[in-house]
C-alpha cells in the first residue's frame, strides 16, 4: 500500500526526529558492515547478494524455529517421557492414532482424547464469534474515528492502549473485575441485582473470553482499517455527492469495496491469532468451567508441559495437526494479500 | 442501530459514509461521541481500577463491595492501653450513634470503650458496629517488594533484552525483507512460503524442543537465550517486505547506475524509505519483548538474569498468591510501557496506519 | 547429548559478557525457591548466618514464580540445567534428579531419625537422603466460628462426619444468608483425605494405582450431590479446567464461606487477612466410615544430582536441617514442622494470634492420626497423576459435561494412559 497522503506529514515529523537521534551510531554500524558486503559483491557478483541478505535471518530462524519444528515432529512419532531423542522409542503414527481415535468425531465424549476434540470445537466457536466481533467493532470504531472528530489523536490512542498490555496483565485485570467479589458484581448488587458467577456459566465464560480478547486487540485492527479508509480518495465521495447518489449506495459501492483489501488483512490476521489463543484465556478462565473455554493450544500445553508426566509425543502430534491448520490459514492470507495487490 | 423510518436509515448510512464532513451537529455526531466516551472508559477504566486496587491492603483487597479508594481503619491511642485501638461507629440500643474504640472481640460481642472516657467498658453485638475509615495508601505494596528484590537488576535486564532484541530483529528482518523484496533469485518463493508458513507459530507449541536447542547451545541462564530465539520474526520480515515492494524500482536502478553497492542501496535508500514500517516493527518488538513471560520463565532461572516480568511475578506462590504485591508489581511493569506510549502515541498510531500493516 | 559441550559453550557465552558470571574464588551455590509467604526472607536470614560461618561458600536464593517450579523445573533438570538446590512440590516425581547426601553427611542418623518418613517421599525406590521438608502440610477444614455463634448453631464435635458438617454449615448459611455453606480447594490432594476416610484404598494389592473404588465413588458422589443441592458453590470446581488449583481463601476471609476445606498452609495468610474480623477455627478432620484423616503433603528443599559442588551443598543442607535452625524457620513461617524431633517438642510459633495458635496445634496434632493409606498416597511418585485425573474429571461431571459414571471411567483411563506413557521410557 502506498504511503497515505493525509497522515504522511505527521509520521514524517516523528520519523525525522527519531532519525536525528539514532543517526550517528546507525551510520557508523552500517558503514562498517558495508566493507564485507562490498567485498562479497565484488567477489561473487550481484546475483549472490540476496542470499547474504537473507542469511542471518534464515540462520536464526532455522535454529530456533525450524529445528524445534523438526524435533517436534520427531517427538510426535516417538513415545515415553524422555526429553532426548535417543531415549525415546519409535512408535510410528500411534500418537496420531490416539488423537483421532473417536467413535464419532462430532461427539468428543466418544473420543479417546476427548479434551483435544473439545478443544477443537471450542476453538471453532471462539474463532467464529471473536473474529466476527473483532471485525465489526474495529470497523465501527474506524468509521467513527475517520469522521471529523475533536481529539481524534487521543481517541485513536485510547483504543490502541490495551494492545500494549501483555496477555497475562490483560487477563489479570479482567479477572480482578469479574470475580464474585469484583467491581462488576458490586455494581450489579448496587443496582439491586444478584451477583453473577461469570466463570461458572459456560456461556458467560466464553463471552468474557471473547470480549476480553476483542478488547485487547481491536485497537490494532482499527488502525489498519482506518488507514484503508483514509486512503480512499476524497474525490470519489465528492463525485458521488454531485450525482446525488444515496448514501447507503456510497457506503456499499465505494467505501466497502475500497476497504475490502484491508478488511481481508484484518480477517485473516485475526483468524490466525484467534486459532492460537492461549495465555489470555488460560489466565482468565483457566479453560473452564469444565472444558468450556479450553482451546487446542491449552490442550497441547497441558499434555506436553504442565502435566506431572509430560507426554511430549502426544502434545507434539496435536501441535503438528494445529500447525497444518495454521499453514492453510496463512496460505489464505497469502491469497488474500495477492488479491489485494491486484486490487 | 437500525432505525425504523427512512429518515433514520439515511442517518445511519450517513454516519457510515461520512468522511470528515458534516457541518452541523447531527445525531450521528452525538452517537459518535457517546461511543468514543464509552470506548475510552472501557479501555482505560480497567487499568485505572487495577492501579487503584494496587494501593489497598490485603484485607482491603478482599472487601466486598470494594471501595473505590484505598481505605484504612482509623486507630486511636486510648489511655490505659498500650497499642492504639481501632475505631468503630456503633449504633447503640437506644438508636443513638457513637464513635467507640474496640478493646477486644469475643465471639459475637465486642468490648468497646469511649476514647474520651476509657473507664467504662461497653458491650456491643458485632453486627451493630462499623469501622471508621479514612483514605490511606498502602505504599508498602510497592516499597516492600522493591526493597527486597533487586529491582534495578531486573529493570536493567529487561531494558537490555528489549533493546538488544529489537535492534537484532530490525537489522536481520530488514536485511531479509530487502533480499526478498528487491531481488529475483532462485528459491525466493520457497523462502517466502517458508516465512509465511511459519508466520505466527506460537512459541507455546514448540516450547520443549526450543528449550532443547537453547540448552545445546549453552545459552540457558544468559540473556542471549531470550534475545536471539525470537529475533527472526516471520511477521517482521513479511511486514517489511510488503512495504519495501512499494518502493519505486527506478530509485534502485538509478543508484546502481551511480555504482552504489547493494549494501549501500539497502541502508541509504531502502531503509530510510521504509522507516514507517520499521517503526511499527520496532514498537511491536518492544512490546513483545517487554511483556514476554513464559519463555523467559523457562530459560532464565537465576536471579541476576531475571527480567522484570519474572522478578515481579515471584509473588505467585503454590498455595497463595499475594495479590497486593502482584497488583502493585503489575502496575510497576506497566509504567514504562505507558510512558513510552504517552510520549510516542502519535508516532506509533500514525506509523501503524501509514504502513498499512498488511 | 553432551553436557560437557554445554559447559564449554556456556563459558564462551560468559566471555561475551552478557553472562553474569562470578569470578571470585568462593563457591557459589544456587537455590531455586518460591514463596507462599515470608519463608524466603527467613531462609535468606538462615543462609546469611551460614555464609558468615563459611565465608568461602555463597548461596544465591533465586526466587521464582511457583509456575516456574511446577512447569519448568522438570524440563530444566532433564536437560541438566538445574540449580544446586531447589524447593519442590513434586517430591517423588523428580526423585531421579536428586543427590544422595548420605556420603557427605557427618551424622546421617540425625537425618534418618528426624526426617524418616519424609525421606521416603523423596526417594520412593531407595534409601537416599536427598533433602528435608520445608513445610509439612496437613489438609483439614476451617470453620467461621463467629457465623456459627451468630446463627446459634452448635458446631459438630469430636468424631463428627462429613455429612454432619455439611448439614451444619448449610444450616448456618441458610440462617445468615451466607452465599457458600461449604467450599473445598479445587485439588485432588484435598479430596484424597476424605476419600480415604470413606474407605478408598488408592492402590491395588501390587501397589499399582487403583484410583476408583467404592470409597472414592462414595466421596465423589457426595461432592457431586453437595454441588447440586447448593451446599457447595460451583465457582471453585465448576470453573477452570483440568487439574488447575483454585482456593476459596479469599471468600473464606470475606466471611462468604462457613466451612472451608483446605490445609495448614493457610494459617499465616489468614492471620494477616482475617486477623480479628471473625474467629476462624481449624477443626480436626471429619470422619467417614473408614477413618478420620486428612492428607499430608508439603514442599521439600532438595539437593540436585548435577551439582558440581556436592560437598558444599551437603554442608548447606546439613546446616539448614539442624534442629535450632529449622525450629526458627518453622516458628517464623508458621509452618507445621517436617522434623519429628521438633514435632514432638512442639514449636513456639512466632504469633500472638490465638486463632493461628489454635489452628497450628490442631493441624500439628492431626499428624499422628493420618491414615497409612494417606502416607502411601503421598509417597507415590506419580500421585499428581491420580489427583489430576480425580479433580479434572469430577469437575467436568459437576458442570454436567460428563455423568458421574463416565467421569469414573475417564479417571481410570487417564491414570492408566499416563502411567503407560511413563513406562515406555524416560
Amino acid at each position: 500500500m502506498a504511503l497515505d497522503e493525509t497522515i504522511k506529514p505527521e509520521a514524517e515529523t516523528g520519523t525525522s526526529r527519531l532519525n536525528a537521534i539514532a543517526a550517528w551510531p546507525v551510520r557508523v554500524l552500517f558503514g562498517i558492515l558495508d566493507v564485507p558486503f562490498r567485498a562479497l559483491q565484488r567477489l561473487l557478483g550481484i546475483g549472490s547478494m540476496p542470499y547474504f541478505f537473507i542469511l542471518p535471518n534464515l540462520a536464526f530462524f532455522g535454529l530456533f524455529v525450524v529445528v524445534p519444528l523438526f524435533i517436534n515432529f520427531a517427538y510426535s512419532v516417538t513415545g515415553g517421557t524422555n526429553l532426548f531423542m535417543e531415549n525415546r522409542p519409535y512408535v510410528g503414527g500411534e500418537q496420531y492414532g490416539f488423537l483421532f481415535d473417536c467413535g464419532n468425531y462430532l461427539d468428543p465424549s466418544t473420543c479417546r482424547e476427548d479434551r483435544f476434540w473439545r478443544g477443537v470445537y471450542n476453538t471453532f466457536t471462539f474463532v467464529f464469534f471473536q473474529v466476527s466481533l473483532m471485525v465489526l467493532f474495529s470497523l465501527v470504531t474506524a468509521l467513527i474515528l475517520n469522521r471529523e472528530i475533536r481529539g481524534r489523536g487521543f481517541f485513536r490512542a485510547a483504543f490502541f492502549f490495551p494492545v500494549l498490555l501483555s496477555p497475562v496483565v490483560v487477563a489479570l485485570i479482567w479477572k480482578w473485575i469479574l470475580l464474585r467479589d469484583g467491581v462488576l458484581n458490586a455494581f450489579l448488587v448496587s443496582m439491586g441485582l444478584d451477583p453473577i458467577l461469570f466463570f461458572v456459566s459456560p456461556a458467560w465464560a466464553m463471552f468474557w473470553a471473547i470480549f476480553v480478547s476483542v478488547w485487547a486487540h481491536m485497537g490494532f485492527y482499527t488502525l489498519i482499517l482506518l488507514a484503508g479508509l483514509q486512503a480512499i480518495p476524497p474525490d470519489l465521495y465528492e463525485a458521488a455527492e454531485m450525482d446525488g447518489t444515496k448514501r447507503e449506495r456510497v457506503f456499499f459501492r465505494i467505501t466497502l469495496p475500497l476497504l475490502w483489501p484491508n478488511m481481508l488483512v484484518v480477517i485473516v490476521l485475526a483468524l490466525i491469532k484467534a486459532v492460537q489463543i492461549f495465555d489470555e484465556v488460560f489466565v482468565l478462565t483457566g479453560g473452564g468451567p469444565g472444558t468450556a473455554t479450553q482451546f487446542v493450544v491449552q490442550y497441547i500445553y497441558t499434555t506436553g508441559f504442565a502435566n506431572q508426566i509430560q507426554n511430549f509425543g502426544l502434545a507434539a502430534a496435536a501441535s503438528v495437526v494445529l500447525g497444518v491448520v495454521l499453514f492453510v490459514l496463512t496460505l489464505l492470507q497469502l491469497a488474500a494479500s495477492r488479491r489485494k495487490d491486484e486490487g | 442501530m437500525a432505525g425504523t423510518s427512512t429518515m433514520n436509515d439515511r442517518s445511519v448510512t450517513r454516519f457510515l459514509t461520512a468522511r470528515r464532513g458534516g457541518a452541523s451537529m447531527h445525531w450521528t455526531d452525538v452517537f459518535s461521541y457517546i461511543y468514543l466516551a464509552l470506548g475510552v472508559a472501557l479501555m482505560f477504566g480497567p487499568v485505572v481500577w487495577l492501579a487503584l486496587s494496587s494501593f489497598k491492603t490485603p484485607a482491603g483487597l478482599q472487601e466486598f463491595p470494594p471501595t473505590l479508594l484505598p481505605l484504612g481503619q482509623i486507630e486511636r491511642q486510648v489511655e490505659g492501653y498500650d497499642d492504639p485501638l481501632p475505631m468503630f461507629e456503633v449504633t447503640m440500643e437506644d438508636g443513638s450513634v457513637r464513635e467507640l474504640a474496640q478493646v477486644r472481640r469475643i465471639g459475637i460481642i465486642a468490648q468497646m470503650v469511649d476514647p474520651d472516657d476509657p473507664g467504662e467498658t461497653i458491650k456491643v453485638p458485632i453486627a451493630n458496629r462499623k469501622p471508621i475509615r479514612e483514605f490511606r495508601v498502602a505504599w508498602e505494596n510497592y516499597t516492600k517488594p522493591l526493597e527486597r528484590f533487586n529491582f534495578l537488576t531486573y529493570l536493567n535486564n529487561s531494558v537490555i533484552v528489549t533493546t538488544a532484541a529489537t535492534l537484532v530483529t530490525l537489522l536481520i528482518n530488514s536485511m531479509a525483507a530487502f533480499g526478498l523484496a528487491i531481488y529475483e533469485f532462485r528459491g525466493r518463493s520457497a523462502v517466502m512460503l517458508f516465512v509465511i508458513g511459519t508466520l505466527m507459530i506460537p512459541i507455546t507449541i514448540i516450547l520443549v524442543p526450543a528449550y532443547l536447542v537453547v540448552t545445546q547451545l549453552g545459552m540457558v541462564n544468559s540473556l542471549w537465550a531470550v534475545i536471539l530465539p525470537g529475533a527472526a520474526t516471520p511477521t517482521g520480515v513479511f511486514l517489511l517486505r510488503q512495504y519495501m515492494l512499494t518502493i519505486p524500482r527506478d530509485l534502485i536502478e538509478a543508484a546502481r547506475m551511480d555504482k552504489a553497492s547493494e549494501w549501500s542501496i539497502y541502508w541509504r535508500i531502502v531503509l530510510p524509505l521504509s522507516l514507517p514500517a520499521i517503526a511499527v516493527l520496532a514498537i511491536f518488538s518492544v512490546m513483545w519483548r517487554w511483556n514476554d513471560f513464559l519463555w523467559p520463565l523457562i530459560v532464565l532461572n537465576r536471579s541476576e538474569v531475571y527480567t522484570l516480568q519474572i522478578g515481579l511475578n515471584a509473588f505467585q506462590g503454590e498455595l497463595d498468591v499475594q495479590w497486593h504485591y502482584v497488583l502493585a508489581m503489575t502496575v510497576v511493569a506497566l509504567i514504562p510501557v505507558t510512558l513510552v506510549f504517552a510520549f510516542l502515541q502519535r508516532f506509533i498510531t500514525t506509523g501503524i496506519a501509514s504502513s498499512g500493516m498488511k | 547429548m553432551t553436557h560437557r559441550l554445554n559447559k564449554t559453550l556456556l563459558l564462551g557465552v560468559a566471555a561475551l559478557g552478557l553472562m553474569a558470571g562470578n569470578a571470585l574464588a568462593e563457591t557459589e551455590l544456587r537455590m531455586t525457591w518460591y514463596n507462599d509467604g515470608n519463608e524466603g526472607e527467613v531462609m535468606r536470614d538462615l543462609l546469611d548466618r551460614f555464609e558468615e560461618a563459611n565465608p568461602d561458600i555463597k548461596v544465591v536464593l533465586d526466587v521464582v514464580p511457583y509456575a516456574a517450579v511446577r512447569d519448568g523445573i522438570g524440563v530444566q533438570l532433564a536437560a541438566g540445567e538445574g540449580p544446586d538446590m531447589a524447593r519442590v512440590t513434586d517430591l517423588g516425581g523428580l526423585s531421579q534428579y536428586y543427590l544422595d547426601l548420605t556420603p557427605y553427611l557427618s551424622d546421617a542418623d540425625y537425618w534418618r531419625t528426624n526426617f524418616g518418613p519424609f525421606l521416603k517421599w523423596l526417594a520412593p525406590d531407595s534409601d537416599a537422603i536427598s533433602g528435608f521438608m520445608t513445610q509439612l502440610t496437613v489438609t483439614g477444614p476451617y470453620v467461621n466460628k463467629t457465623l456459627f455463634e451468630q446463627a446459634g448453631v452448635e458446631m459438630p464435635g469430636e468424631g463428627a462426619t462429613w455429612d454432619d458438617w455439611a448439614a451444619a454449615s448449610k444450616e448456618v448459611a441458610d440462617k445468615l444468608d451466607i452465599p457458600i455453606p461449604m467450599a473445598w480447594d479445587r485439588s485432588g490432594h484435598r479430596v484424597a483425605g476424605p476419600a480415604i476416610s470413606m474407605g478408598a484404598k488408592m492402590f491395588d494389592e501390587n501397589g499399582e494405582p487403583a484410583l476408583v473404588d467404592d470409597g472414592l465413588k462414595m466421596m465423589a458422589t457426595k461432592l457431586y450431590d453437595w454441588h447440586q443441592d447448593g451446599t457447595m458453590a460451583k465457582e471453585l470446581w465448576g470453573s477452570v479446567s483440568g487439574s488447575q488449583y483454585l482456593g476459596a481463601n479469599e471468600d473464606f476471609a470475606n466471611a462468604n464461606v462457613v466451612l472451608y476445606m483446605s490445609g495448614s498452609w493457610q494459617i499465616p495468610q489468614f492471620a494477616e487477612t482475617i486477623g480479628d474480623a471473625f474467629d476462624w477455627w481449624a477443626v480436626p478432620a471429619p470422619c467417614g466410615p473408614a477413618a478420620c484423616t486428612g492428607m499430608p503433603g508439603g514442599a521439600a528443599l532438595v539437593a540436585i544430582k548435577d551439582t558440581e559442588h556436592p560437598e558444599e551443598v551437603a554442608m548447606v543442607m546439613d546446616y539448614l536441617a539442624q534442629e535450632e535452625n529449622l525450629a526458627e524457620f518453622y516458628s517464623r513461617t508458621l509452618f507445621i514442622p517436617g522434623h519429628l524431633g521438633l514435632a514432638e517438642k512442639g514449636i513456639d510459633f512466632d504469633t500472638d494470634d490465638e486463632r493461628a495458635k489454635h489452628a497450628l496445634s490442631t493441624f500439628a496434632g492431626a499428624v499422628p492420626s493420618i491414615s497409612p493409606i494417606a502416607f502411601e498416597t503421598q509417597g507415590y511418585p506419580y500421585n499428581y497423576v491420580m489427583f489430576g485425573a480425580l479433580i479434572s474429571r469430577l469437575g467436568e461431571a459437576i458442570v454436567g459435561e460428563l455423568t458421574l459414571d463416565q467421569a469414573f471411567e475417564r479417571m481410570t483411563q487417564d491414570v492408566e494412559q499416563q502411567i503407560a506413557e511413563k513406562k515406555r521410557g524416560g
